[in-house]
C-alpha cells in the first residue's frame, strides 16, 4: 500500500453538453489501478455521458481521456484492448443462442471463445446455452452480457448499471468479482442505484449533480 | 503561424467580429448590386443571336457559380470541424448551407426561365442544369440530415461527414452527367454554357457577381450569428447580450 | 485464480496469442451476420420480391410494346436494383444499434475499418447477389437485347457492391434518427447517380455490338475508390450516430 499505484484512466477539463444543457465542465478525475469507483448522482445528471466519455463512445465538448498518461486519441487500439465497457444495451443478438453470442462477444474482445459454454455457468445460464436469445428474459440477456467479465483480461472495467435484472445472489457474485479485479490491479468505474455492500473504504465515489442552467 | 487566428477560435471574438464586418459588406454588396444589375439588365448590349432574354445569364450563372462555391466552403469547413475540432465550423456549415439550395433553386429557375424563349420548353436535361438539380438534392439531404438529429454538435458532424462525401462525389456526378448528355443529346448544342463574352459585357457581369457574392457574404455572416448565438445559448456571454438588449430597451416585450 | 501479473498489458501488441488476426475478425464478423441474415429469411427475399415487382410495373405503366421495352430495359432492371438495395440497406446496422452490438464492436481491439467492411461485404452476399442471378430472368421479361446479358451481369457484379458501400455511408449517418428510412433515399440516391450512367450505358453500347470496357473500367473505378475510402465514413458516422 506505500507504492502509489498507476494511474489506469484519467481526464483533463472535462466538459459534456448535450441538446444545449451543460451537464458537466472541467471535471478531472484520476482513477488508478486497485480502485473502485462509483458514479453517483440523481437521473439525468450525466453519468452515463461521463462513463460513455471515457469509454470513447462519446466525445466530449472539450477535455481528452488519457490512458495510462498517454491521451488515448494515441493509442486507441491498445486503449480497446485494455477497455471492458459495457452500457445499458446488452448487445445480445435474438437470432443466435447464448452459447453464439458469448463465444462472438468473447472473440470480438480478442478472449477465448471456447470458454463460453463453461462462462454461462457462472452466470448460472447453463442448460440454456443453445436456446435462441428471443426466447430468453432481459435478465438473462443481461447475464449472457455479463458472462464475459469472467473471461476479461482489461483492467479497466466501466459499467453502466451492471446490476439491472439481476438477483441478490448475482449482485454480490459481482461484487466479489469486482474486488478480486481490483485486487488484482485492474480497475472498475460503475454506476447503480443500488447499494453496494462492498466495503466503503474501497469505494472511491464520484458525485454528480443535476445542474438547472 | 495562424497564431493570428487563434482567437477567432473563441465563438464570442468571432460573433463581435462578424457583427463588425456585416455594415461594411452589406453596404459593398449594394452598390455593386445596384449598379451591376442596372447595367447589365439595362445598359449593357443585347445578345446578338438570343436578344434581351439573354439578360437572365447575369443571374443565372452568378447563381450557379455561387451555388458551387458555398458547397466547397461548406466542405471546407466540416473539414476543419472533423479534423481540427473547431466547433466555430459546425456553426458555419449550418450557416451556410440553406443559401447554397436557395441559389441553385434560383439557378434552376432562372435556368428554366432561360430555356422557355429559347427552345420553347421549361426545363431541358442538358448536363449543367441536370448537375445543378443533382446539387439541390445533396444541399436539401445535408439540411434534412442536419435538423434530424436533436443535438446540434452531433448534428454538425453528421452534415459534415455528409458534406465531405458529397464534395467528393460532385466532380464526378459532373464528369457523369456531362457524359451521359453526350450520349443522348450529341446534335444539340447547349447554350448553357458560358458564352464567349465581350467587354461590353463582360464588365457588368463581374459587377454583378461580385455584388452577389457580397450579397451571399452578408446572408451567411447573420445566418452563423445566429447559429453561434444558439450553439451557445448556455454561456455566461450570450446571457449579459440578451440582458444588456433588455436593459436598453425596457418598453420592448420577448 | 489469476495473479496481478495477467492484467498489466502494457506494450501488448496486437498478435498477441489470445487475439485473432485481422482476416480471422473479419471472417467472424461475415460469419455472425451470415448467419443471422439466414435465420431471418424475410429479410433476404423482401427486397427480391420488391426488385422483381418493380419490374413487373413497368410494362403494366408503359405497355407491353417490345421495341419500348427493349430500349428501356437497362433503365429499368438498374433503377430497381437502386431502389431495392436502398430498401434493404436498413439492416446493415439498425439492429445492431438498437441491442448494443454495434457499440461494442465499436469498442473491440480491432479497426473499425476492417468488421465495417465485413458487415457490407455480408449484407451483399445476401442482397446484391441474388439481384445478380435474378436480373437476367426478369431481362427475359422485359425483351432485354440478346448482346446484352452478358454487359446486364457484369454491371451488376461490379455496381452492387458500390451500391452497397455507398448507401452504408447514409445508413450509418441516419441509424440513429427514428425515421431515417425516407432520409435515407434522399441522401443516397444522388450517389448512385454516376453508377447509373455508367451502367446503363454499357449495357445500350453493348446492345449495338459495339465493345464497353470503357464503362465497365469507370464502374471498376468507382468500385476501388468506394472499398477503399467509403469504410471510413461510415465508421466516422457510426462514431456520430452512436455518441
Amino acid at each position: 500500500m506505500t507504492k502509489t499505484a498507476e494511474s489506469l484512466i484519467s481526464a483533463d477539463h472535462l466538459t459534456c453538453i448535450r441538446e444545449d444543457r451543460i451537464l458537466f465542465e472541467e471535471l478531472k478525475l484520476n482513477v488508478s489501478a486497485g480502485d473502485i469507483v462509483q458514479v453517483e448522482g440523481p437521473n439525468g445528471a450525466g453519468k452515463t455521458s461521463l462513463l460513455r466519455i471515457l469509454a470513447g463512445l462519446s466525445a466530449p465538448y472539450e477535455g481528452e481521456i488519457f490512458f495510462k498518461q498517454s491521451p488515448v486519441n494515441e493509442c486507441r487500439e491498445l486503449f480497446h484492448q485494455n477497455l471492458l465497457y459495457m452500457g445499458h444495451l446488452p448487445g445480445v443478438k435474438g437470432e443466435m443462442s447464448a452459447q453464439e453470442n458469448l463465444e462472438f462477444n468473447l472473440a470480438l474482445h480478442g478472449l477465448d471463445s471456447t470458454k463460453a459454454e463453461q462462462t454461462l455457468s457462472e452466470v448460472n445460464l447453463l442448460g440454456f446455452e443453445d436456446a435462441l436469445a428471443s426466447h430468453l428474459s432481459a435478465g438473462q440477456h443481461r447475464r449472457i452480457a455479463l458472462a464475459r467479465l469472467w473471461q476479461s483480461n482489461a483492467p479497466i472495467w466501466i459499467l453502466d448499471e451492471p446490476f439491472t435484472a439481476i438477483d441478490k445472489l448475482g449482485v454480490s457474485k459481482l461484487e466479489d468479482l469486482f474486488l478480486q479485479h481490483a485486487d488484482r490491479g485492474g480497475c472498475v468505474i460503475l454506476t447503480t442505484h443500488q447499494d453496494l455492500t462492498l466495503p466503503t473504504e474501497r469505494v472511491k465515489k464520484i458525485t454528480l449533480s443535476y445542474r438547472f442552467y | 503561424m495562424w497564431k493570428w487566428l487563434h482567437p477567432y477560435a473563441n465563438p464570442e471574438v468571432t460573433y463581435h467580429f462578424t457583427g463588425k464586418l456585416i455594415p461594411w459588406f452589406n453596404r459593398l454588396a449594394f452598390s455593386f448590386l445596384a449598379v451591376g444589375l442596372i447595367w447589365a439588365l439595362v445598359f449593357a448590349p443585347a445578345d446578338y443571336q438570343q436578344g434581351d432574354s439573354f439578360r437572365i445569364f447575369y443571374l443565372h450563372v452568378p447563381a450557379a457559380s455561387l451555388s458551387m462555391g458555398i458547397y466547397v466552403g461548406m466542405a471546407i469547413a466540416a473539414f476543419s470541424s472533423l479534423v481540427w475540432q473547431l466547433k466555430l465550423a459546425d456553426a458555419s456549415s449550418a450557416a451556410m448551407a440553406p443559401v447554397g439550395a436557395a441559389f441553385t433553386a434560383i439557378a434552376l429557375f432562372t435556368g428554366a426561365a432561360w430555356g422557355k424563349p429559347m427552345w420553347g420548353t421549361w426545363w431541358i436535361w442538358d448536363a449543367r442544369l441536370t448537375s445543378e438539380l443533382i446539387l439541390l438534392f445533396l444541399y436539401l439531404g445535408v439540411i434534412a440530415l442536419h435538423n434530424a438529429f436533436e443535438d446540434k454538435n452531433l448534428a454538425g458532424k453528421a452534415a459534415g461527414i455528409l458534406t465531405i462525401v458529397g464534395v467528393i462525389n460532385i466532380p464526378i456526378i459532373k464528369y457523369s452527367v456531362e457524359w451521359w448528355n453526350t450520349l443522348h443529346q450529341g446534335s444539340t448544342v447547349s447554350k448553357m454554357g458560358k458564352p464567349s463574352m465581350s467587354i461590353e459585357m463582360l464588365w457588368p457581369f463581374m459587377v454583378t457577381f461580385i455584388g452577389f457574392a457580397l450579397f451571399v457574404a452578408v446572408v451567411i455572416c447573420i445566418r452563423f450569428r445566429t447559429e453561434i448565438l444558439a450553439r451557445n445559448s448556455m454561456r455566461p456571454w450570450v446571457k449579459n447580450l440578451v440582458l444588456e438588449q433588455k436593459l436598453d430597451n425596457p418598453e420592448e416585450k420577448y | 485464480m489469476i495473479h496481478s501479473e495477467k492484467l498489466s498489458t502494457g506494450e501488448n501488441d496486437i498478435t498477441s496469442s489470445q487475439q485473432l488476426s485481422y482476416r480471422a475478425a473479419f471472417m467472424l464478423i461475415v460469419k455472425r451476420d451470415l448467419t443471422i441474415a439466414f435465420r431471418h429469411r424475410d429479410d433476404i427475399f423482401n427486397p427480391i420480391l420488391f426488385f422483381i415487382i418493380v419490374v413487373t410495373l413497368f410494362p403494366l405503366g408503359i405497355g407491353p410494346e417490345a421495341n419500348t421495352l427493349s430500349r428501356i430495359a437497362p433503365g429499368i432492371i438498374w433503377v430497381a436494383a437502386l431502389l431495392s438495395t436502398l430498401l434493404s440497406l436498413d439492416r446493415l446496422f439498425k439492429s445492431d444499434h438498437a441491442d448494443g452490438s454495434l457499440e461494442q464492436m465499436l469498442l473491440s481491439p480491432y479497426p473499425v475499418f476492417i468488421l465495417v467492411l465485413a458487415k457490407i461485404i455480408a449484407h451483399w452476399l445476401v442482397t446484391g447477389l441474388p439481384l445478380i442471378f435474378i436480373a437476367p430472368v426478369l431481362a427475359v421479361l422485359l425483351h432485354l437485347d440478346d448482346n446484352s446479358y452478358g454487359a446486364l451481369m457484369l454491371t451488376l457484379l461490379l455496381g452492387t457492391p458500390v451500391l452497397s458501400l455507398l448507401g452504408a455511408i447514409g445508413v450509418a449517418l441516419t441509424v440513429g434518427i427514428k425515421k431515417g428510412g425516407v432520409l435515407l433515399s434522399l441522401l443516397v440516391l444522388p450517389l448512385y447517380i454516376p453508377v447509373l450512367i455508367f451502367a446503363t450505358s454499357a449495357i445500350d453500347t453493348a446492345a449495338m455490338n459495339l465493345p464497353y470496357n470503357g464503362q465497365l473500367a469507370i464502374i471498376a473505378a468507382l468500385f476501388f475508390g468506394s472499398l477503399t475510402l467509403a469504410p471510413f465514413a461510415v465508421a466516422s458516422a457510426l462514431k456520430v450516430s452512436t455518441n
